[in-house]
């Protein structure tokens, strides 16, 4: 009796894979015929699967509309009274914004295309070391690598503040032969120095991630195909190119796409360093001091709202350009 | 190529000299903070590296001084609040990735990307409608006002990494179990809560780092020691008197957060690599 249930979950299973492609449609492969099981087992599916989906929702895509909403408001916490309908006013004062709003969006930019590009190649590097070395060496060396990603931010920003800051900082007097740096060298005085160790402490932080991603889709590439490429006098380069970089395409995808989401969405160490000042001050740090810190709520709303669209259409960039489908990534994409 | 034993005395100096590359590149910066929370006063401002005069009393301040309010409060609350978040996590990211990978039901690629599409959100358009109405509702400056945001954080890598695991448990182990005579609870007990929970730990300790890393809901959220989290409280902290810069004390709560992170990572950098990158690249 215990092996009854046995032969229908096998059929179900077979039934699952033609309705994969598409889980939403009422046409199952029998024939648009539910059977109870299938109604049952969507029930408990959704029984055990849904509070987490639901509770996701809640604390992202109630905020949002909530944020869209007040957006529209001119709406200060210190005069609540005076909330008043202005329709899409917010948005017309931040986009005509040069000083403020698109110098932030610039900054955060930069921040972004330059901490992906030298993290993609450091994070490579690295994930090639880790690949050829030792054994031995290559767990001390994923020890090493994993000790900034479990870092908090946070302090990693108080670590390079301190490192770099005129007052308790080492740097300047360690690095006083290099032709621009003076003792007196106050790094987070101008935007061009404070920009750059606000990048390095990105990039320190989380090139681990990538070199972790990259090392994870060289370890996918088929060995079989890396000899045989040698076996026909393939030079280091042409193996690079042609055998290993396109095996490793899908993981070089998804490591751009989260890095450049995350870059953009950068804060903490900006917040730590220079919160904004010398001309650093990034998107999420504008939205951040526009309503919490001047409770602007209908104006920070407007900025949160622009972020969010900023994010999106990276989002769909990325998918696009890159031809990633990261939905279905669920069913095949690890699976070379 | 790592197999092939033997190295030539080049080699093993190249593989010395990279290996020493990244260990400093890894290391350097906390090697700094390090250094700079055993500093006197007197010694911050002498722009070396090592400490002149080694001393404990940054250390001495935080934890039993006069910044031992501000900083042992943080850390309880840090410690409460994201073992809570992380509980709540696991226990429905469980639930959900087993319906996934065990169930055949319509929408699981709603939920699946809808967990892609919450974990890309950018915290700071979320905080600032929850700000306003934590206050109306009285949930600001709580543990609950931050738990419940930090399953947004929480929740999605779990769900992905949870997924990604169960996907490779062979199931079908469960049936076996069943047809020598194990009864239905006995077979999953035995055969598949062993499989299964080294996933589920590993799973843990990502979406703790997670929620432990957290800065933006921490500073929005919170406006006292109530609920306050350490990364916040550090980025507040404003030291013994005013016209003293708090750099060694930061210093050493610093490293006092740091500690557990780094033994976590040490004791189980295995599962994390793993577990990390079978949820973002095995997907």
């Amino acid at each position: 009796m215990t092996t009854a249930p046995e032969t229908p979950r096998r059929q179900k299973r077979e039934a699952a894979g033609s309705s994969a492609a598409r889980p939403a449609s009422r046409k199952n492969g029998n024939g648009g015929k539910r059977t109870n099981r299938a109604k049952s087992e969507a029930r408990l599916g959704w029984l055990i699967a849904g509070p987490a989906f639901f509770i996701m929702l809640a604390v992202t895509a109630y905020p949002i509309a909530q944020a869209i909403y007040d957006s529209l408001f001119s709406f200060r916490l210190t005069a609540p009274d005076e909330r008043s309908f202005v329709f899409l006013q917010n948005y017309m004062t931040i986009l005509s914004d040069t000083e403020v709003f698109w110098r932030a969006l610039l900054v955060t930019l930069l921040v972004t295309v330059v901490t992906v590009a030298v993290e993609l190649v450091l994070g490579f590097g690295l994930a090639l070391v880790m690949h050829k070395a030792l054994k031995r060496i290559r767990g001390a060396l994923r020890t090493a690598i994993l000790v900034p990603y479990g870092i908090i931010t946070v302090v990693s920003a108080f670590a390079w503040y301190y490192m770099f800051d005129i007052n308790s900082g080492f740097v300047n007097g360690w690095f006083g032969w290099v032709p621009g740096i003076d003792s007196d060298l106050d790094w987070f005085a101008n935007f061009g120095t404070a920009i750059t160790i606000i990048m390095a402490s990105e990039i320190w932080k989380t090139t681990p991630f990538i070199a972790l991603l990259l090392l994870a889709g060289l370890a996918q590439v088929p060995d079989e195909l890396v000899e045989a490429s040698k076996v026909d006098g393939a030079r280091w380069r042409q193996q690079m190119t042609r055998v290993i970089l396109p095996n490793m395409k899908a993981a070089i995808m998804v490591a751009v796409l989260f890095r450049a989401l995350d870059a953009f969405r950068i804060f903490d160490n900006v917040f730590i360093m220079t919160n904004g000042a010398a001309g650093t001050e990034v998107l999420s740090l504008l939205a951040y001091r526009t309503s919490i810190g001047r409770l602007e709520i209908g104006l920070g709303s407007a900025v949160s709202v622009i972020l969010f669209i900023c994010v999106l259409l990276i989002c769909v960039i990325a998918i696009k350009g890159f031809k990633v489908d990261l939905a279905s990534g669920t069913d095949s994409k690890g699976g070379k | 190529m790592a197999s092939n034993g033997k190295l030539t005395g080049k080699q093993r100096l190249g593989w010395t000299v990279l290996t020493i590359v990244v260990l400093v590149y890894a290391l350097f910066p906390v090697a700094a903070i390090l250094a700079t929370s055993f500093k006197t006063p007197a010694d911050l401002g002498n722009a070396s590296f090592l400490p002149g005069s080694p001393t404990w009393e940054n250390y001495e301040m935080i934890l039993f001084g006069d910044a031992q309010g501000l900083f042992l409060t943080a850390l309880r609350n840090s410690i409460g609040i994201t073992l809570i978040a992380t509980f709540i996590a696991v226990v429905l990211a469980t639930l959900c990735a087993y319906a996934i990978a065990r169930l055949d039901f319509p929408g699981k690629k709603i939920i699946l990307g809808s967990a892609l599409a919450v974990s890309v959100f950018p915290v700071i358009s979320v905080v600032i409608p929850l700000f306003n109405l934590w206050r109306n509702i009285g949930l600001y400056d709580t543990w609950l006002g931050l738990i419940i945001p930090y399953l947004s954080l929480t929740l999605p890598i779990s769900i992905w990494t949870l997924a990604a695991f169960f996907r490779q448990i062979p199931w079908d182990l469960e049936q076996a179990a069943q047809v020598d005579g194990a009864t239905q609870w006995q077979a999953f007990r035995r055969a598949i809560v062993p499989l299964a929970m080294p996933g589920v730990f590993t799973t843990a300790i990502i979406a703790f780092f997670i929620a432990w890393n957290d800065f933006v809901y921490g500073i929005s959220l919170t406006s006292t020691e109530a609920a306050r989290p350490v990364p916040a409280a550090l980025a507040f902290f404003t030291g013994a008197s005013q016209f003293e810069e708090p750099t060694g004390a930061i210093s050493a709560a610093a490293i006092v957060v740091t500690i557990p992170v780094v033994v976590l990572v040490l004791l189980f950098q295995r599962q994390i690599v793993s577990g990390l990158t079978q949820g973002a690249v095995k997907g």
